[in-house]
């Protein structure tokens, strides 16, 4: 069965999104991702779209539905690399996204997804320059 | 007056076809010189009529027409299926009702994506929704 490769990275999963899914392949991924995260105990997952050229009420769905699971799992999800005419788009087609972090590319969004998990463990403490606090 | 200037029908009988309509109607919008946002509006918009052709109107076609007027140019889809037919129209074009666990926003979505939108349904003899973009 054709399926997204979906890479793991020291404690982050990655999906590349290359081609035009049809909507069994959106659900496979969705399935697919939350087995990963809970399997691995991934703490971030990375979904690059910045090869899509647009993102429908379907694939809304999911990236919706994946940032909610993840959250389930204790994970963070950021979406990458959205082209700026989808990001219009979506939002004349009434998608909100609620709760989904989004970065303009890759390597902002492990930045982002860093930063956020690093938040996180820093409880109450929110000054980024502790880079180096110890686990409780 | 309005002319047509190209026209084809596409079948809408799976997923797979879902993706080649979505692939249609951006090789129909890129001969049009459509900007990259109109492209990608229309396409979205198709993906949602193609989609709800497919689920809910158990398949279908999209009929593709490039459009001159004047020096306008454009592109209407109708997509056309023998499902069931909607019974409340109001209902299905208010942002967020669903029957089918979807997130309600296509029709509506599509709407607002588009220049021109128009839908006829009666119960039991099927679905037409047509669309145009003007460039
Ligand atoms: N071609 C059709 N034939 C029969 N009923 C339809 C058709 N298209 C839409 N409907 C009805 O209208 C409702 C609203 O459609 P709409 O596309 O807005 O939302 P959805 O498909 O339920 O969810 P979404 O598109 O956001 O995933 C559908 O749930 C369905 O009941
Ligand atoms: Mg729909």
């Amino acid at each position: 069965m054709e399926r997204i490769p979906i890479l793991k990275m020291g404690k982050f999963l990655l999906v590349t999104i290359q081609v035009d899914m049809h909507d069994r392949l959106v659900m496979t991924l969705q399935d697919d991702l939350t087995h990963k995260i809970s399997a691995t105990g991934a703490r971030g997952v990375l979904i690059d779209i910045s090869a899509l050229e647009i993102v429908d009420s379907f694939i809304g769905r999911m990236i919706a539905n994946i940032a909610g699971m993840s959250r389930v799992l204790d994970a963070k999800t950021v979406v990458t690399g959205m082209q700026p005419a989808v990001a219009i788009t979506l939002v004349e087609l009434g998608l909100a996204l609620d709760g989904v972090q989004t970065a303009l590319n890759v390597d902002r969004g492990i930045m982002l997804l860093e930063k956020l998990i690093e938040l996180e463990e820093g409880g109450a403490d929110l000054e980024s320059e502790h880079d180096h606090d110890s686990e409780h | 007056m309005i002319t047509i200037l190209n026209t084809d029908i596409k079948p809408i009988q799976s997923q797979a076809d879902i993706v080649y309509v979505r692939q249609a109607v951006r090789d129909w919008a890129l001969k049009l010189q459509f900007g990259i946002v109109d492209q990608t509006k229309i396409i979205t918009a198709a993906s949602e009529l193609a989609r709800n052709a497919f689920e809910y109107g158990k398949g279908g076609t999209m009929k593709m027409e490039s459009l001159q007027d004047g020096f306008k140019k454009g592109l209407r889809l109708t997509f056309d299926d023998k499902g069931p037919g909607i019974e409340n129209m109001d209902l299905a074009l208010t942002d967020g009702y669903t029957t089918g666990g979807g997130l309600g926003m296509g029709l509506t979505g599509a709407r607002r994506l588009v220049n021109e939108f128009d839908i006829k349904s009666a119960p039991g003899q099927g679905t037409t929704v047509t669309i145009t973009k003007w460039k």
